[in-house]
Formats: C-alpha cells, sequence, structure tokens
C-alpha cells in the first residue's frame, strides 16, 4: 500500500499538523512516512500545502506528479490542485469559501463541511481533526487507535487535555463527510 | 526496539550531533537550515551532554571556532546554506591545509548570489572540487533521506577524524525541510581531555614535558617544504579514495539506461525507475553516497552494460562532468537539471530520459 496525498489550505488551518498526525499515525503501525511542505516566506492566511505519502515499503520522490488523493481547503487550492488527482483518484473539500467547486467527472469526490461543524465544537481548531475523520472515513489507511497514539506524540504534553476533543472531532467528521461523486 | 520519531533533516543532524558526543557547534542563520541552530537551542544539548551551541555574529566567525576547536582535537561543526557556505570558503580551505578534522553541513539552495531560499544542488563543484583556494579536497558525503542526514554525523566524524581532514554533508531545502521516520541511536558521551589527546596527538590540549609542541598552521613558507606537504595532501586524498567509496544501486542488474543521481535527485529518480518501467524502459539508477570521493570504478563497471547514462542533478550540469570522466566516454552521458529552486518531478525525468535516448 502506498497513499500519496496532498494536503492544501490557508496557513493557520492546521495543514501542516494535520499531516504530522497522519504520518505519526503510520510510524506507529510501522509503516514508512514522508512529510514535506511548501516552505517560503508564508504567513498566517497565506496558502500552506503539504506532501504526505505513507507506505509499506520504501518511498521514493518527495515531489509527484499526481496524488491519490488532494484535500483541498481554500479556493486557490482548488484551482491549483484539482488537477493533480490521478484519474480515479479521491478529491476531498470543505465546501466553505469554495465559490467554483470540483468540476472532474473522472475522480470520486467528497464533502466534508468541517469549518461549519467545527463552530460547534468546543474549539474551531479541532478544523483539520474533522477533516482528518472525513478522509480516514474514505481512506482508511491508518487506524483510528493509532490515529490516537499519533496525536500523542505530535503534540507537546502540555496539550494532552485537548486529546479527547480532538478524537472527538476525528470521530465527527467520519460522520459527517458526504459523498458527492464515485466513479 | 530502537526509538522511532518524526523529524526534518535539519533536526535529524542536530539531534545526531548530540548522541554523537559533539563538543561544540557554531553557526549562523539561513533559510532552508536554521532549524539545526534552533533545535540545538531548544534541546539545551549543554545539559545534556555540556555540548557548546553558539550563535556566532557571522559565518565567517562561525568557521573560524569550528578552527579553534578542530585545532584542540574537539569534534566540532558548522552548518549553513550556500552564500553562508561560500562565506566560510576561507575558513574552510584553512582547515583543510591545517589537517584539521571537523564537519560542515550545507543545506543548499538555488544560486549564484543570494538566489533563493528554494531546494538546489548547484554546489556540487563547490564541494567537490575545492571552494577555497588551494589543492584540497573535503571529505563529501550526500545523504538522500532524513535518516541519512541523522546517520552521517557520526560517520562524517568518523572519516573526518581518520584522515585529520574536514568533511561536507551537502545536502539540500527538500532534505533539510522534508519530515521522514528516524531511527534514533544510543548517547555517546563526549570524549575526555585524556581520550582527546590519545586521538589527536597533533592537537593543542596542553603541553607537557613529553613532547615537542603540537603547532596548527596551513602556513610554510619555504615551497620546497609546502611541496612536500603538498604531496602528502594528495597521498591522502588518495588513500581515501581507495578506501572510502560508498554508493547504491537500485534496479540496475538488467538496466538498459542508468540515471546517475545523489541526494533529492536520486528519490526522484527512484520513481522515474517505476513509471518507466511501466513504460517498458528498462532503467536503474546509480546513486553516489561519496561525492568525493566519487565512485569511479563501479560506474565505468556499469556503464559498459548500458545504452546511455542521464546524470540529473538540480543544477545546470555539475556532476555530469565526473560522471563522463568516469565513463571514459564509452557511452553517451547527458544531462537533465532544473535550476533556481525548481525541483523536477518524476514524470519530467522519464520524459528527458525519452528525449534524449529512444
Amino acid at each position: 500500500m502506498t497513499e500519496e496525498i496532498i494536503i492544501a489550505g490557508f496557513g493557520g488551518q492546521g495543514v501542516l499538523s494535520m499531516g504530522k498526525i497522519m504520518c505519526y499515525s503510520g510510524i506507529v503501525q510501522g509503516q514508512e512516512v514522508m512529510w514535506m511542505p511548501s516552505y517560503g516566506p508564508e504567513m498566517r492566511g497565506g496558502t500552506a500545502n503539504v506532501t504526505v505519502i505513507i507506505s509499506d515499503d520504501r518511498i521514493s520522490s518527495p515531489i509527484i506528479n499526481e496524488f491519490d488523493t488532494a484535500i483541498i481547503l481554500n479556493q486557490q487550492s482548488m484551482d491549483k490542485f484539482e488537477s493533480t488527482v490521478k484519474p480515479g483518484g479521491t478529491l476531498i473539500y470543505d465546501p466553505n469559501g469554495i465559490t467554483r467547486h470540483p468540476e472532474r467527472k473522472d475522480i470520486n469526490i467528497y464533502r466534508v463541511e468541517a469549518a461549519a461543524e467545527a463552530a460547534k465544537m468546543e474549539t474551531t481548531k479541532t478544523f483539520n481533526m474533522i477533516v482528518l475523520g472525513g478522509f480516514l472515513k474514505i481512506k482508511p489507511i491508518v487506524k483510528m487507535e493509532n490515529v490516537i497514539a499519533g496525536l500523542k506524540k505530535s503534540l507537546p504534553e502540555r496539550y494532552h487535555h485537548m486529546i479527547p476533543v480532538n478524537e472527538k472531532a476525528v470521530k465527527r467528521g467520519t460522520e459527517i463527510v458526504q459523498e458527492v461523486q464515485k466513479v | 526496539m530502537k526509538e522511532l520519531r518524526l523529524m526534518k533533516g535539519n533536526e535529524a543532524i542536530a539531534e545526531a550531533a548530540i548522541r554523537a558526543g559533539v563538543d561544540g557547534y557554531f553557526g549562523y542563520p539561513i533559510t532552508p537550515q536554521s532549524e539545526v541552530l534552533e533545535y540545538l537551542m531548544l534541546e539545551k544539548p549543554e545539559e545534556r551532554t555540556g555540548m557548546v551551541v553558539l550563535q556566532a555574529e557571522s559565518e565567517v566567525a562561525a568557521i573560524n571556532m569550528v578552527y579553534g576547536g578542530a585545532g584542540a582535537g574537539k569534534m566540532v561543526m558548522t552548518s549553513s546554506s550556500s552564500p553562508g557556505i561560500s562565506l566560510k570558503q576561507e575558513g574552510i580551505t584553512y582547515l583543510a591545509g591545517a589537517e584539521l578534522p571537523c564537519m560542515i553541513l550545507n543545506v543548499v539552495r538555488g544560486g549564484p548570489g543570494l538566489g533563493t531560499i528554494q531546494p538546489a544542488q548547484s554546489d556540487y563543484f563547490q564541494a567537490v572540487k575545492g571552494g577555497g583556494h588551494g589543492d584540497y579536497r573535503l571529505i563529501v558525503l550526500a545523504p538522500a533521506s532524513v535518516q541519512e542526514m541523522y546517520d552521517f554525523v557520526e560517520l562524517s566524524f568518523d572519516l573526518a577524524f581518520k584522515y585529520r581532514n574536514p568533511a561536507l554533508i551537502l545536502s539540500d531545502g527538500a532534505i533539510g525541510q522534508m519530515m521522514e521516520k528516524v531511527e534514533i541511536g544510543e548517547q555517546k558521551a563526549r570524549l575526555t581531555d585524556a581520550q582527546v589527546k590519545e586521538r589527536c596527538p597533533w592537537a593543542t590540549t596542553g603541553k607537557d614535558d613529553n613532547r615537542e609542541r603540537n603547532i596548527i598552521t596551513s602556513l610554510d613558507l619555504d615551497p620546497n617544504q609546502q611541496e612536500i606537504f603538498n604531496e602528502k595532501l594528495q597521498a591522502k586524498y588518495k588513500v581515501i579514495e581507495e578506501n572510502e567509496v560508498r554508493f547504491e544501486e537500485i534496479q540496475t542488474e538488467d538496466a538498459e539506461y542508468l540515471f546517475v543521481a545523489y541526494g533529492t535527485s536520486s528519490r526522484i529518480c527512484q520513481k522515474s525507475i517505476q513509471l518507466a518501467r511501466e513504460k517498458g524502459i528498462k532503467v536503474g539508477l546509480f546513486r553516489p553516497i561519496t561525492l568525493f570521493p566519487f565512485p569511479v570504478e563501479r560506474l565505468k563497471e556499469l556503464s559498459k552494460k548500458v545504452k546511455g547514462i542521464l546524470s540529473v542533478e538540480m543544477s545546470a550540469g555539475q556532476m555530469v562532468e565526473d560522471v563522463k570522466l568516469a565513463v571514459e566516454c564509452k557511452v553517451p552521458v547527458e544531462h537533465y537539471g532544473r535550476m533556481g529552486g525548481i525541483i523536477p518531478t518524476p514524470g519530467e525525468v522519464v520524459e528527458a530520459l525519452e528525449q534524449k535516448f529512444l
């Protein structure tokens, strides 16, 4: 199994940390992982994206032409990455702030209304965990118990009291993800 | 089971340095390698092992602090990215001229000049052909993963002390910034003063009655003596070339074409091999791990059974010259690369292979 993922959105949405939690979860279950951020003079509110690869085998290129899954969290990222999903691949997006919805007919498309759902939770910072839940429902490449173990490893100890809230957010994500198109 | 962590390449270098028992790090921040200094500052290695971590006033100051520490037989290192490594060149040639062991990390970014902060491999010539003035060589290691960033710290110090020669880790912004799984090694104790004296009888460790004064210098005004010294250096480099060549081969057994690539480019080529083989093109990868000494012999052998070699680098074509020298022009050698901080995609590399050879 090799899953090549791009996660893209605004800086501050938790794009990079979502990728880290996926990687830690992969390590917990004995897989190879790679996390490659776009780095540069980026800032809060600017665009941020990260390539994550989780595999049973040695990982080759950190730079890839086409992704198995694109997780898209703003319009700029939709414009940039919709075309990079492999035919038959998967696009998951939050429709919040999206003015042009995905148009491709040859990929699986799912929506997860994470921003709207996060507003109902204790803290809106769980936004990225709701998205992660949506992804894991569609692509259960890491087990839920390993996600919790991954969270413990990636969060500094002073935030460990937040783990139950995050766990709840991941579970909520699995419940609210909706199929838009299946090929 | 060993401890596994998710780390950036730059963080892996820093943790490996603490664990290898390094005595001192002297640096100055520059993207894309500032995490080395940041990680070391956060980890407080002065509390863990007594290691000194110092942000110098400039790159020039940092490399000269390395000169001082290395002269005393200590395990010392510095890190920077391309423009900063250029600033360090005077110090590096002095280190080579005084035969001082140390480790220098270059997390390469696009140039020339200030260039860009994105990854490149355009410092190959600078790393393997000199960089500073005079006939000298550095031992140059090219990691292609975060694990190798970690592992090559100790390896580079072992080689540096074995040969009394500066070692350079030639990385790039991609490997510095990416995170991968790293197996963390045991904590090694820093050497005691007595151990330093035993390992480095040449070092300025304080003269006692049992020996002559040790002098650390790269200056000898007598040309006859200077030539003898240069011959000694060249003989040392020859021994290094005979004994320290390291490389990796991927799917070369049945290969009709060969990629030659190091670092990030070699990772891209691994994916390109998969894409090319799906199209029926039998291609393999030869990855030099040591860039000096360059793996000449094995590459020459491999060249006899392939129809063409594509050297893939994030540069205008630098290593390709060494590839051509190694295979003595007996097989066509071409270059493919992107510049200025652009990383080629695996698909582009396959297209280049098809355009140049098929």
